[in-house]
This record gives C-alpha cells, structure tokens and sequence, in this order.
C-alpha cells in the first residue's frame, strides 16, 4: 500500500520510555515539593531522574500475561497437593517449624513490602523508579497471597499455623521481623530502599529464600517449593531493582555516599539479626538437612555478598561495618537461638525439642570448633534434666534487644562464653541492646527506637504477668501449638496419618 | 514417594484461619478471604513514620471517613492477585487482536484524516491523565487502610498504567512518535487540556486517601469514561465511519464497566455507615464531579463541538442518576 506512512523502527528501549517515562510531565499548577513531599528530607540528592536506568521493561500487557502464565500452574500444583494429602509426603511433621515461622514471621513481612512500595510509587519523583516500585508493590501482594495460600492447607491439619494474623501484631518473636518492616516503612523514600529494595531483596534474600526452599525440596513440602519457584523471577526482577536504586543513588551526588553507607551498615546488621532465625532452621528444624547455616554464608554471604561489595567498591562503598563480627558469629548464632527457642517453647506457637544423637552429630561434624565445645554439653545437660522428669524451662522475662527485639542471647564476638549485653541510658532511661551493632543503630536514632513496642514489657504491664491471658490474646492454643514436638497432637497425628496410609493401620 | 489416599480419610483438624473463623464463622474460607481480610498489621507498630510523626504507620485518621471495620469495603469482583491477573490476561489477549486485526488489515490508514486527527487530539494526551490516575491509586493503596480496599487500588493503578501504554500504541499506530508529541504539547499547553491537568494536579496533593479515591475514580473517571470512550469514540467516530479506534478502545469500555462495580460498592458501603460519611462524600462527589464537569467539556468540545455541552450535561445527568443509586444525593 502506497498510502501507508512508514513508521519510524523503535528500539525496545526507545519503545519503553514512550510507553513508560514520557508519561510523567512537569506540574505547573503545583510545585515538585508540593507533589513530592518526601523526597529531599533524607538528605539524598537527586539531580536529574532521568538518569535512572529501567531495570526491567515489562508493559503492563506483558506484565498480566506472564504473571497469569505463572499463576495458573501455580494453584494447579497446590490443588493437587492438596486433593491428594500431600502433607504426608513430608520427612517428618517436625519440618512443619519452618513453614509456621515463615508464615508467622515473613509472609506479613512480604505484604508490608507491598504497602512500601506501594507508597514508593508514589511519592519518589521520577516515573521509571515509580512504576519499578509499583510493579514490585504487586508482586509483593502476590507473594504474601500465593504463601497463605500455600501454607493453608498445612493449617488444616496441623497447629501452630490458625493465628498466624494475631500472632503477627502481639507474640514476642514476631516482633523481630515486623519491627525490622515497621523501621523500614517509617524511614523516608530513600531509605526504603535501601532497607527492602536492596538490603533485604538483595543481599539478604539469597539467605532466607534458598534455604528455606532448598529445605522444603528436602523435605518433601512441594507447596513451599511451588511458591519459592514462582516467585523466584519476581525476585530476580526485585533484585534488579534494588541494585538499580543504590547505582543511582551513589551516581547522582557525592554526597549521597555517606548516608547510603551508614544505611547499609545499618540494615545489614538488622537483617543479619532476622537471618539467625533461618540459621536456627537450617540447623535444627529441618528433619533432612540441606547444608548447614555455616555452609549456606560461606556461599551467599561470603562469596556472593563479597562479590557485590566488590562491585560497589567503585563507588566508594565499603563492605557493611558489622560484616567481620557477623561472620565471626556464624559459627553460634544458630545454637544460641535454637536454645533459646527450646527454652521458650512455652511460648511459641511452634515446637521445640531436644536435638537427636543423629542431629548432634550431624551438628558436630559441620561445627567442628564450635558444637562439641560449646553447645553439646548444655544439650546433654537439657536432656538430663528432661530424662529425670524436671525438663529445663525458662518461664522467665527474656530481655529483649531495643532495635532488633531478639532476646539477648548471643555472645560477645570473640568470647562465646560471655553473654553480649549493652546499656545506653537516654534521656533518664536504660535500654539494652544485644549487640554493638543495635547499640549503634539506637543512638542514631534514638528518638524513633525509643517507640519501639516490646512484647514482654507489655504482658507484665498490661497483662499482670498472667500467662494464660497472654496466651489467649496471642492466639496460642496451650499444650496444642507449643511445647515440645516429641508428644504433641502433630507427631501424633503425622504419624498416625502415615500409618494409614503406608500400612494397613486404620486409626 | 507417592502415596495414593483416595481410600483413607484424614479429618481435618480445623477448617481456616481464627481470624476468618472469627469473620465468617467456621467453615472453608475462599481464597480471596484468606489473601485479604486481616493481613495487614493492626496494633502494636512500633515507631511512627519520620516522613510525618503525626500520623501512625497504618493510619485510619488520615481520612474524614469513619469505619468501623475497614474489611467492610469488600471488592464485589473478590479480586485477589490470582483473579486480577488472569482477568487481564484474557483482556490483554483481546486487545492484543483487536491491534493487530487494525494494524493487519491497514484499518487506521484507511480512517478519514478529520476522524483520526480528532481521536488523537481528543485520545493522546489523555495516557498523561491516565499516569495521574496510577499515581493517585498507588496512594490510596500505599496510605488507605484495609487489605481488602487497598489491593484493589493497587489493581486500579497498575490498569490506569496498562490504558496509558495502550493509549500510546493507539498514537503510535495512528500518528508515530509526533502524535505522542503533539498529544504532550496539547496537555501541557493546549488550552482544551489546562483545566483537566489542574484537576489531576491538584489531586496529586490531596494526602487525604479517600478524598483522592472520589476524585479520581468516582468523579474524574465516573465522568471521564462515559464521554470520551462511550460518546465519542463509541458513538461519534464509530457512526461517521472510524470503528477502528473503537477496537483500539474496547480494553477501556470493558474496564470501566467492570471497575465501576467495585467504585459504587465502595462508596455505598462507606455511605451506609454513617450519615457523617454520607455527608463528607456527598460534598466531596459534588465539588470533585462540577469540577470535573467543567474540566472535561473543552476536551469533548475537540470532537463534538457545540455538542459539547448538552453531552456534558447528560452525562453529569446519568452520572448523578448512578450517585443516587448507591445513596450520594447531588
């Protein structure tokens, strides 16, 4: 046809900008301050938006039809899993540990990221960053929904799981990981970011998806593996992002370097405290092993972290303060807190239990300068007591670190013998820390920590102290969601269901 | 191993979540009742936000509306993720051939020059109008309240995103990169669009999430949609022989019949409640829907002329009519 225009041949690249960026225009009736109120308070300067570089460039007509490609496999495997009670193909009802912790602790964790970066969306100003955060504040709303979904019919069968939305906003240990999204959140745009886009997706998130869905594949829980796998190309999208974010930070000012690293110092070292729950998992949760916490840092952290700190070096950027004492903490973080945790039990909408000959062999052998020395002997002794009837329990007030809300359990770097405590008196009143790392993070900032909402404190003031109403108010059912595993309605019941199902054993 | 249990029966210890039992008593919950109610955080926050220590982080106060229970705002579509984008998958697989039956067949070199010039002018700058309606949406789900109201506002945005990109391939496919252009220059600075870029301008500052949702979704787009895409292009162009656009344009039609549902269930629900809500939204639908009204007629004028008011007028008319409906008195 002669009549028809030759249309100009554009680039993907050029394709997308037209499709994406040139959306965006300069407002005239209001300021950028009045439509973007929150992007200069921080401190980060940005002088030119344009220079973000598109991480991905997905259309929203490529978006829905990829995402729905997923989703449909995605509910087809879950279906099938469970039609066909494939919760008894796990190792053991034991394993199930992991998956309460995870829907208790991180999947409210993946919605909070959504309502972030929903926000995000919003208010950062320029549209290639903005429709980046909004299209990862979708995914995150998928990922919260895909492992509720997933995990549901676990609830069906087992405890530990049905309140899992009350525990969220009240049971101690769940505090760790919602006070690390409730600093995120209340930190500006920038810091966002880093604190989620970065720290977390990036440099953290090799450490707690891998292993917990490497554990899930060992483990026979084809729910959890279905969700890490479909969400894993989001995740490399999210990665992409987060990466992006911090090249354009340090790129547009000079002065942006000095707050960008203090904000890695700092996020590092909060993450690095929520990743003791996952080296507790790796080590003593999951009936089969997949390698040890030990193992699992030597690959993503040492190796791939450092390979990313490298990169940045360029920029000036420094491997995160903390680096040297966490790793010199590897080696315990996972035995101080699983005793801990056994210790607390009464007080977990998990199990606990005492680890086995195997286990602790097991733990000896990956934990050569550590296990035998440090942590086999209280295990003997635990297991002493529990065999002469007086099973060692802590009903006692864990004391719990201002930033990071973990008890303080861990140990002074270099001395595992020594308990690691640490004191800032602010303004008439004393507040303890676990670490010199949350010790630090507190005293930049001491008028927002000083908020923190901690969940002992709060059961003896408003509870008087009395256990069973705080069990009530937590959600958590006595003798039927805590406690130690050996006993318990699920071991009785996996195991019977098993029976059944293997054998001619009807129940 | 596989273990075959059609023939063993396990009882189920439970059937849902507590807080869903608690909602909807204690039978199998839906999966849109367990990827929604609940699943945002309540109590105990622990640090207000630096970007304005006024307000907590999940703030029901940032708004004049008043509920009880923000999980009353339920999406009559039951749209979770899963839901949403299998919906706009089949759409987007519609669209998809309703572009390349238009750009296979040479259906828009064949439009009269007159028709195409006018659905570009009237079309093109509206994917700016489109983008500060994602903006708005990604707010009301950022700092609105409430899974069950927010995710869908998240949904809305990433579709006000979806019309732009198509609203763009529309002036790709008619005009190449100079209608993108011209249709920029005309938002910017053509006087049919100034009062419609103040209208989206101002509702970038507006930080109260539920004001913003009448202003965006009920007001602008409740008036928006049925001119441009029902009268002008569906009517209009469509009668004079330019049914192409009409094809390029069907993904908007269907959305707003679709999206409207939930907007008025929303805003009935919100209404119901109390008669402080109804009157807060009854004055913000009346300042934001005159406003509107106003702000739309230049642009309809670009296609119908001096037709221009009388359709104004009748669809405000309609526009009240569906507002009476759900219990918002004009």
């Amino acid at each position: 046809m002669d009549t028809q225009v030759t249309k100009k041949k554009l680039g993907l690249k050029e394709r997308y900008k037209l499709l994406t960026r040139d959306l965006g225009w300069e407002t005239t009736f209001h300021t950028k301050d009045e439509v973007y109120p929150y992007v200069k308070y921080e401190g980060i300067k940005i002088n030119d938006w344009d220079k973000w570089e598109d991480p991905f460039r997905l259309t929203m007509d490529a978006y829905w039809k990829y995402q729905a490609e997923k989703e449909r496999k995605f509910y087809a495997i879950i279906d099938a899993h469970a039609q066909n009670n494939g919760h008894l193909n796990l190792t053991d009802a034991r394993y199930l540990t992991a998956i309460k912790m995870f829907l208790q602790a991180i999947s409210p964790g993946e919605y909070a990221a959504s309502k972030g970066f929903a926000r995000m969306g919003r208010e950062f100003g320029g549209v290639g960053t903005q429709v980046a955060c909004q299209m990862q504040a979708l995914d995150e709303i998928r990922h919260a929904q895909t492992q509720i979904h997933a995990i549901s019919n676990y609830n069906k069968y087992y405890n530990g799981f049905h309140a899992f939305s009350d525990s969220r906003d009240r049971i101690w240990y769940t505090s760790v990981p919602r006070s690390f999204f409730d600093d995120a959140m209340s930190a500006g745009p920038f810091e966002f970011m880093i604190a989620i886009g970065f720290s977390f997706e990036y440099v953290l998130t090799n450490l707690l998806f891998v292993p917990f869905m490497s554990g899930a594949a060992f483990n026979g829980d084809m729910a959890t593996v279905t969700f890490g796998f479909s969400a894993q190309s989001d995740e490399a999208r999210h990665m992409t992002l987060g990466l992006e974010c911090i090249k354009f930070m340090l790129e547009q000012d000079p002065g942006n370097l000095p707050i960008v690293q203090r904000w890695i110092d700092k996020w590092f070292w909060r993450g690095m405290r929520i990743l003791s729950l996952v080296g507790a998992m790796m080590d003593y949760m999951l009936p089969k092993r997949v390698m040890s916490w030990k193992e699992a840092f030597d690959i993503y952290g040492v190796e791939n972290g450092g390979a990313l700190f490298n990169d940045l070096a360029r920029y000036g950027i420094k491997p995160p303060k903390g680096w040297d004492v966490a790793a010199g903490a590897i080696e315990h973080m996972s035995h101080q807190l699983f005793l801990g945790l056994y210790q607390w039990s009464f007080g977990t909408a998990f199990h606990g239990w005492i680890p086995s000959d195997d286990d602790m062999e097991w733990l000896s052998a990956k934990y050569p300068t550590t296990f035998d020395k440090y942590y086999r002997p209280r295990w003997e002794h635990i297991k002493k007591l529990e065999a002469e009837g007086t099973p060692f329990k802590n009903y006692g007030l864990a004391k719990l670190c201002q930033t990071c809300q973990l008890p303080t359990v861990f140990t002074e770097p270099g001395d595992p013998t020594m308990m690691c405590h640490r004191e800032t008196e602010y303004k008439g009143e004393k507040y303890h820390f676990c670490s010199d790392g949350c010790q630090e993070i507190f005293e930049h900032e001491p008028e927002k920590y000083l908020q923190a909402w901690l969940p002992m404190p709060a059961l003896f003031s408003e509870l008087n102290g009395d256990i069973g109403a705080w069990m009530d108010w937590v959600g958590l059912k006595n003798g039927v969601d805590n406690g130690d595993y050996v006993g318990s309605q699920d071991q009785i019941n996996f195991d019977k269901w098993r029976g059944m199902a293997t054998s001619n054993k009807q129940s | 191993m596989h273990i075959d249990l059609r023939t063993v029966a396990i009882e189920p210890q439970r059937n849902t979540f507590d807080h869903l039992v608690r909602r909807f008593g204690d039978k199998p919950a839906s999966r849109y009742q367990e990827g929604s109610y609940d699943i945002q955080a309540t109590e105990n926050l622990h640090y207000t936000p630096t970007w304005d220590p006024e307000q907590a982080l999940y703030d029901t106060s940032i708004t004049k509306i008043v509920l009880k229970d923000w999980y009353v705002l339920k999406d009559p579509r039951q749209f979770y993720y899963n839901t949403y984008t299998l919906t706009r998958a089949r759409q987007q697989d519609t669209a998809e051939s309703n572009f390349s039956f238009v750009e296979s067949r040479g259906l828009g070199e064949m439009l009269p020059e007159e028709l195409k010039s006018i659905a570009l002018n009237v079309l093109i700058p509206l994917r700016h109008a489109a983008w500060g309606a994602n903006m708005n949406n990604s707010f009301i789900c950022g700092y609105g309240y409430g899974t069950v109201f927010t995710q869908a506002c998240m949904y809305q945005a990433m579709d006000q995103l979806g019309i732009a990109q198509y609203l763009s391939r529309l002036g790709l496919l008619l005009g190449d990169t100079e209608a993108l252009n011209a249709g920029k220059a005309a938002w910017l600075t053509g006087p049919a669009w100034q009062a419609l870029r103040h209208y989206v301008e101002d509702c970038l500052v507006v930080r109260d999430p539920f004001e913003l949702f009448v202003a965006q979704n009920v007001a602008l787009d409740g008036l928006l949609y049925p001119l441009v895409y029902e009268r002008i292009v569906d009517g209009f162009l469509s009668s004079k022989g330019g049914s192409a656009v009409a094809m390029l344009t069907q993904f908007m039609n269907d959305w707003f019949d679709e999206t409207r549902k939930w907007v008025d269930a929303v805003m009935r629900t919100a209404a119901a409640e109390s008669d402080q809500n109804r009157e807060v939204l009854q004055a913000w639908t009346q300042k934001w829907s005159s406003r509107a009204a106003i702000a739309l007629r230049p642009v309809v004028e670009l296609a119908l002329g001096t037709q221009a008011e009388e359709t104004v007028s009748e669809e405000v008319a309609s526009f009240n009519a569906r507002m009476k409906k759900i219990g918002i008195d004009l």
